[in-house]
């Protein structure tokens, strides 16, 4: 019966009740839209709204208001909230965010060149030792790095380098993971015989590498890029244990600090709400911008944009 | 042939064979710094301890002496550190099916497109990737918090009464949902993009021997997308083992999340509040082992599938 059926019939052979679909070149014309299909799909955006549109609101409201008006209902407080954030110790959450942008962009960029090095050695050049080095930068991604925190913090101490800026950017530029990235996208996006012909040019591998595997590399490199930017984003553990000072805090370090001192002093929460709000804005927005980057393929490594 | 010539390509061999080991030799260096040797550093603490004489007074009465195994007897000994233990595994086995699950499911919805508002709930559901952990367990505290959260109050207009988020019954979904949150949009993508390169020539076959929807979905997308669910299993299961963040930032707003409640808050307070390195080096390297057993396929299945298209 099958091979006789065309798609037509075969829409007309189906049980009644049991939901079918036609062939792909014409869905989305002749197809009925599944309502259980797209409330469970609505409902997945509206969870993960829900405390997105919270801050927002809550961001607009009066110490006082907050614990005693509908969640939900706007106030009129928001640059209230913003100018008391402003003026909060001199200033402090602005230069939480300068270093968040320090931490996550000079640490990202220096990862992302120092991992497409790696990853265009590995999968350019045959040489002794390359499965072994490789094996072992790649089992770097399974080190929790609880493993890593103290003595990373104990290691840094002994040269003086706790409590600065370095104790948090230099342990981010290694990345086993953006290699592993850039070594896939090295092998499938520069083909051998492009290499070759640089070299038959007269060009230098060092010349090679930057001005033809680079470019041809490029999209790759941007997502290892924006993976290391939002990891360092998020770090909370690694400045959490290196840095005594607040100003040199990220913002998820000297947040959380905030909200810790909210406990006793409630009129801080206020500032650890519009905090929060300001402090998703950059990275939704660069997120929001840079969308198509992000189609992750982990079990083949690829990125596809 | 000129001189020239044949010393300039002898150069470019010379250069060939070097030039492997520069463009490795940061990502090395690197490694060893702020990777191996960190660790090594941990093993080797893990086995010492300090021997504190007299009154542990004054320079030279704290001595740091070989303890061979007993900091590991003692943390795997610790009713602590087992209670943490029993907790994340608690944690994770809420956390990873209910995550990937979810990451399934919208991933197959997304992909049928008798779905409507498909690229509004992707935009939505990958949006909390973007909020760091701090942030969002921070949000959802005051979520949890009865005096400002929306739940509790439609609750109330009921006239029900429900237990705080932070009893102990219920801390350890508050905490669990967090993790959920933020990480099912990430799952879900990464499930999607490999059911995007299923060839549609496949479903056109499955569809002319009249299989449903969920027949399509269960016999032939999800097979194809086991790799991807197997590599979001190993990076979510990583990710419990090390949960520090989300509890760490709503123990302001809680009581019953103590300062050991997860291995790793466990280590940090061993180490920075109680200044004892060494019995917390010997329990990251407890978690260091277990995410290696947990975790052991994870590279040789990398392995197998990435490197196809490289001689």
């Amino acid at each position: 019966m099958t091979s006789l059926t065309t798609t037509a019939s075969a829409e007309a052979v189906t049980l009644p009740g049991r939901p079918q679909r036609t062939g792909r070149s014409t869905r989305g014309v002749g197809e009925r839209p599944s309502g259980v299909a797209t409330i469970i799909l609505i409902l997945g955006a509206l969870y993960c709204l829900l405390p997105v549109v919270w801050v927002v609101i809550a961001s607009t409201k009066s110490g006082s208001e907050l614990f005693s008006t509908f969640t939900f209902a706007p106030s009129t407080h928001l640059v209230d909230n913003v100018t008391d954030l402003a003026a909060y110790r001199g200033g402090l959450f602005w230069r939480w965010m300068a270093n968040t942008a320090l931490y996550a962009g000079v640490g990202a960029l220096l990862s992302t060149v120092v991992s497409a090095m790696a990853g265009y050695g590995l999968a350019k050049y045959r040489f002794p030792g390359k499965t072994a080095v490789f094996n072992v930068l790649l089992a770097g991604v399974l080190v929790p790095a609880v493993v890593l925190a103290i003595p990373q913090y104990l290691l840094l101490a002994q040269v003086g380098l706790t409590n600065t800026y370095w104790a948090v950017l230099l342990p981010s530029i290694i990345s086993p993971y953006g290699i592993y990235l850039a070594r896939i996208y090295a092998a499938a996006a520069v083909p051998d015989e492009v290499v070759e012909a640089a070299r038959t040019d007269g060009a230098s591998e060092g010349r090679t590498f930057a001005q033809v595997a680079v470019p041809m590399m490029a999209p790759g490199l941007v997502t290892v890029f924006l993976f290391q930017f939002v990891a360092i984003w998020n770090n909370f553990m690694l400045p959490y244990i290196m840095l005594g000072d607040d100003k040199l805090f990220p913002l998820t370090v000297g947040l959380s600090g905030l909200l810790n001192q909210g406990a006793t002093q409630p009129a801080l929460y206020t500032l650890v709400i519009t905090g929060a709000l300001l402090s998703i804005i950059p990275l939704v927005a660069l997120f929001l911008v840079l969308q198509r980057y992000w189609q992750v393929d982990l079990a083949a490594g690829a990125v596809k944009s | 042939m000129s001189s020239t010539a044949t010393r300039r390509r002898d150069r470019g061999r010379a250069g060939r064979r070097r030039a492997p080991w520069l463009f490795l030799a940061p990502a090395i260096v690197l490694f060893a710094l702020f990777l191996a040797a960190p660790i090594l550093y941990a093993v080797y603490l893990s086995f010492r301890t300090e021997k504190v004489s007299g009154l542990g007074l004054g320079s030279g009465s704290r001595t740091e002496v070989w303890n061979g195994l007993t900091n590991y007897a003692n943390a795997l000994a610790d009713p602590e550190f087992l209670a943490s233990v029993g907790r994340v595994a608690i944690y994770g086995l809420i956390v990873v099916p209910t995550m990937l699950g979810l990451a399934l499911l919208f991933a197959l919805l997304l992909d049928a497109r008798r779905a409507r508002a498909r690229g509004f709930s992707r935009v939505s559901i990958f949006l909390p990737y973007a909020v760091p952990a701090v942030i969002s367990s921070l949000l959802w505290g005051f979520l949890y918090l009865p005096g400002v959260s929306p739940f509790y109050y439609v609750f109330d207009q009921l006239g029900w009464d429900v237990p705080s988020m932070f009893s102990s019954n219920l801390v350890m979904f508050a905490v669990a949902n967090i993790a959920v949150w933020g990480g099912v949009g990430f799952n879900m993508v990464v499930i999607y993009t490999s059911l995007k390169a299923i060839p549609s020539e496949l479903y056109e076959a499955a569809e002319l021997d009249g299989a449903s929807q969920i027949g399509v979905a269960w016999r032939i997308k999800i097979p194809i997308v086991v790799p991807s669910i197997i590599m979001t299993f190993v990076f979510s299961m990583i990710a419990t083992l090390q949960v520090f963040a989300e509890p760490t930032t709503l123990r302001p707003l809680s009581n019953t999340i103590s300062s050991t409640w997860t291995p790793l808050m466990k280590v940090y307070r061993d180490a920075f509040t109680r200044g004892d390195l060494y019995s917390a080096a010997a329990t990251s390297v407890i978690i260091a082992l277990a995410t290696f057993v947990l975790s052991f396929g994870f590279l040789r299945l990398v392995q197998s599938r990435a490197f196809g298209q490289e001689k």
